[in-house]
């Protein structure tokens, strides 16, 4: 999977918790959650949806390593990187 | 027309769901209305046969008119020998009428206070239903009829919620004496067990620090009974069960509190399972009427925003609103020495009139035990 494909499955989640941002217009490095006020329940729902799109369940002892969005695109390409080559 | 809220005085009928000669049991859905907190989906509260359907669709209508009659089941259908009494539409959606000019209506049982209001301000007491003794028109039903009757510009979502939302708080402001405490619990315990139990479980199955607070809450009102219900006619009714206020943010909008109803009785998972069933018909308007009325104490939880300690406002009839900040790492001092703890504030917000300090403090320390105690929960 493309980078360009896991960042379109990251703005699609986000736009589907908080339908009124503009998720393409955020900064790399800005907080996801602060900027887009997402609470822990949107959270959750967010990596339900990637989890479904990506195939990446993610452990909660790694919830602080997706903040921004660099962060994400970065844990996740990663972690879809370790799937394909295992 | 059931009331909705605090200070809910109409709603616009949009759309039956149920015709005359439908079955109908406790708990199904046979209208939608329109109120300032949404689109609300109208239960019904016994078992029976729709009788008869006496509102159209499309009418904004005061709280208490009739809306429909439902038969018992195996009652033989009614006779009707007077039609029931229905307060006609204030007025219709699309379209705004100039005020009535009172024509006299001596056969309309009103208070001179009443008939004089009416006079004063162009409202037909015909149209009026009665609050007073045996359906006496009073001057507070007729005062409610010329507001609903004015022409209003229509607002946007947003504003109606603010709106709905000022005259609870402000009655709350108004008529509660609160009081507040708060208390500072260590979470370690219970982050801890969350821990372990979201390790062993896959996303769609994992539970949130919300679950844990509000089953704890739920079992501490066990022990202070009192903060668990309404105050109506100056006497706290205590309620058996806990229908916890989950209050919800609707983004943009405000927040809401829907009922999650038997928090006493679910199992974590049950309450993460109504969290996740709540949460998205919050969001989209698609509340069941009971959500908003039966409410029996209101849970806030900020935490998410980075707020240490809230003090909320009590939604009326209510008597306690417990809120919670966020969970913090904060010096704590144990056994002569200071550790580094995951530190959450809980509030507590009371009325006075149906309890004082000593029984609020009981329920925060209540409170307390059973945060120590997750497994038990």
């Amino acid at each position: 999977m493309s980078d360009a494909e896991i960042k379109r499955a990251i703005f699609d989640g986000l736009r589907k918790i908080a339908p009124e941002s503009d998720p393409e217009s955020l900064a790399l490095d800005a907080n996801v959650r602060k900027t887009l006020d997402i609470d822990s329940y949107d959270f959750l729902n967010l990596l339900i949806g990637l989890n479904e799109k990506l195939g990446v369940e993610v452990p909660e002892q790694d919830y602080g390593k997706l903040r921004s969005l660099k962060e994400m695109l970065d844990y996740f390409s990663a972690r879809i990187g370790e799937s394909t080559t295992k | 027309m059931p009331s909705l809220g605090a200070d809910m005085r109409a709603a616009i009928l949009m759309r039956w769901r149920v015709k005359p000669g439908d079955r109908v049991k406790r708990g199904d859905i046979i209208a939608e209305v329109e109120t300032d907190k949404g689109l609300i989906e109208i239960e019904v509260f016994e078992n029976g046969v729709v009788d008869q359907i006496l509102a159209e669709p499309g009418k904004k209508l005061p709280v208490g008119t009739v809306l429909a009659t439902i038969r018992g089941e195996g009652e033989p259908a009614p006779v009707i020998v007077t039609p029931p009494v229905v307060a006609p539409a204030l007025e219709p959606v699309s379209e705004a009428k100039p005020p009535v000019r009172a024509a006299p209506m001596p056969h309309v049982r009103a208070s001179p206070l009443a008939r004089k209001s009416a006079q004063e301000l162009g409202v037909d007491l015909s149209k009026v239903t009665g609050t007073g003794a045996g359906g006496v028109i009073e001057q507070a039903d007729v005062l409610q009829a010329a507001a609903m009757t004015k022409e209003e510009k229509p607002l946007a979502p947003a504003e109606k919620f603010r709106r709905a939302v000022a005259a609870a708080m402000s009655r709350s402001n108004r008529e509660i004496p609160h009081y507040y405490l708060a208390t500072e619990i260590d979470m370690t315990r219970s982050l801890g067990w969350l821990t372990d139990q979201n390790a062993k479980r896959s996303l769609k199955d994992r539970l949130l620090v919300a679950v844990l607070l509000i089953k704890a809450v739920a079992r501490a009102l066990a022990d202070v009974p009192e903060l668990n219900g309404y105050w109506i006619d100056d006497q706290l009714q205590k309620k058996d069960a806990v229908h916890a206020g989950f209050a919800i943010a609707l983004r943009q909008i405000g927040l809401i509190a829907p009922a999650i109803h038997d928090a006493h009785l679910k199992t974590l998972d049950e309450l993460m399972a109504a969290i996740h069933d709540l949460i998205p018909r919050a969001r989209s308007g698609r509340l069941r009427s009971s959500e908003l009325t039966d409410a029996t104490i209101t849970i806030t939880n900020l935490g998410d925003l980075g707020i240490e300690t809230l003090f909320g406002v009590i939604y009326p009839p209510q008597v306690a609103l417990v809120g919670f900040g966020k969970v913090a790492n904060r010096p704590w001092a144990e056994r002569g020495t200071i550790v580094v703890r995951p530190v959450l504030t809980a509030t507590l917000s009371a009325d006075h009139r149906a309890t004082d300090g000593l029984r609020g403090a009981q329920f925060l320390e209540a409170l307390n035990d059973r945060l120590q105690t997750p497994e038990k929960l």
